[in-house]
């Protein structure tokens, strides 16, 4: 059990340090995360929503979907746990 | 040895002072963090989640220091679930009012059909609206599953 | 090997991304404590976390909380602020990983409730033999 898992592990490290090599360089300003749509958020949010945190505008407005979800997420994680835990035949 | 939760119980059951003081000082000032974390969301690092989580924690310290039943009294579990549920309500009904005025699904700047002003500046005042809501569900699922988890589903005492 | 060296250095935010991941990773498939694989898990999110928010980091590079008036008037140099996009994903997936912790807690409760043991070899042998 524990010499597979080692295994499994190491090998799924090497390909992952292998996968980086393709990777862009730490703190490349022109690297592909960093020169698609971010540029326009840095650019634009602030004279599209007003809000100087750019983050914020983009959590409330530009990703609201994203946001909402995330709270019906969290919602259902609440409900789930009253759900598993007050049951009371077992005890 | 061991001990079953309820003698557990019987041994720690004598009041500690000193931490009960420290808390009921503390917890005004944690709330008020908590209240400015959302509300400068727009002008500094915040918003909804954490301030939501702040608010959440003063309320789990307040059940830690008097315990589980005593913090029931000041929220009780029908209006924790209630704000949860209007937390929610407020994120969705805002967006579905936007998409009701004719605008898109969550595109607050249609509100400036109801009160208008600046279209510009209620895409501010929406995310605002909105992160009031998602501040009030974090923090009641927050309570809540700190209940549920501390006293195993029965919500009498727990830690 | 100074090729290789120089290599590492300019990408070693990804080596603490992988090393990270793997001791998450051993965690989750190789200990048989349900809570220490719980534990596994949170490391393996925690180190999926660095990593996209790595992914945005630019050399001198400050917060993305602009100026109003001058980013009104377009008076901002994007190379000069932080990639935005990966906070935002990452403080959504933080609170999904405390839903799922939460969740996850709950369920260990009931199984220790049920068998009296979070061991997992433990567990199956008290299924098998009931």
């Amino acid at each position: 059990m524990k010499l597979p898992a080692l295994l499994a592990t190491l090998v799924t490290g090497a390909l992952l340090l292998y996968g980086t090599a393709d990777f862009a360089v730490w703190g490349d300003p022109k690297s592909p995360p960093n020169s698609n749509i971010s540029v326009h958020y840095v650019e634009q949010a602030v004279k599209e929503t007003h809000v100087p945190n750019i983050v914020t505008a983009i959590l409330g407005d530009y990703r609201g979907y994203d946001t909402m979800f995330e709270l019906v997420v969290i919602y259902c994680a609440g409900m789930a746990v009253m759900g598993i835990l007050r049951r009371r035949e077992d005890s | 040895m061991k001990i079953t939760s309820h003698e557990a119980r019987e041994r720690i059951s004598h009041r500690d002072t000193i931490l009960e003081t420290t808390v009921r000082l503390m917890i005004p000032f944690i709330q008020l963090y908590g209240l400015y974390v959302i509300v400068h969301g727009h002008y500094s690092p915040g918003g909804g989640f954490q301030g939501g989580v702040v608010l959440g924690a003063s309320l789990i310290m307040f059940a830690l220091a008097f315990g589980l039943t005593a913090s029931k009294n000041y929220m009780t579990e029908s209006l924790n679930i209630i704000i949860a549920n209007a937390g929610a309500l407020i994120f969705t009904g805002i967006a579905a009012l936007c998409a009701l005025l004719g605008g898109m699904f969550l595109d607050y700047s249609v509100l400036a059909n109801i009160l208008p002003i600046d279209p510009i500046s209620w895409r501010s005042h929406g995310i605002f609206l909105v992160e009031v809501g998602v501040g009030m569900g974090v923090m009641t699922i927050m309570i809540s599953i700190y209940w549920d988890m501390a006293s195993a589903g029965r919500l009498d005492e727990g830690l | 090997m100074e090729g290789i060296v120089a290599e590492i250095m300019a990408k070693y935010n990804y080596w603490i991304y992988v090393v990270l991941m793997m001791i998450g990773f051993y965690a989750m498939i190789g200990k048989r404590n349900l809570v220490k694989k719980l534990l596994g898990m949170n490391i393996f999110q925690t180190s999926i976390i660095l990593f996209f928010v790595s992914t945005g980091a630019k050399k001198g590079g400050s917060i993305p909380i602009l100026d109003k008036q001058a980013a009104l008037q377009g008076a901002v140099d994007v190379n000069l602020v932080v990639n935005p996009l990966p906070h935002v994903l990452m403080l959504t997936a933080i609170v999904v990983g405390v839903s799922v912790t939460g969740v996850a807690l709950a369920v260990m409760l009931r199984i220790y409730r049920k068998y009296g043991t979070l061991e997992e070899d433990e567990i199956l042998h008290k299924i098998e033999t009931e």
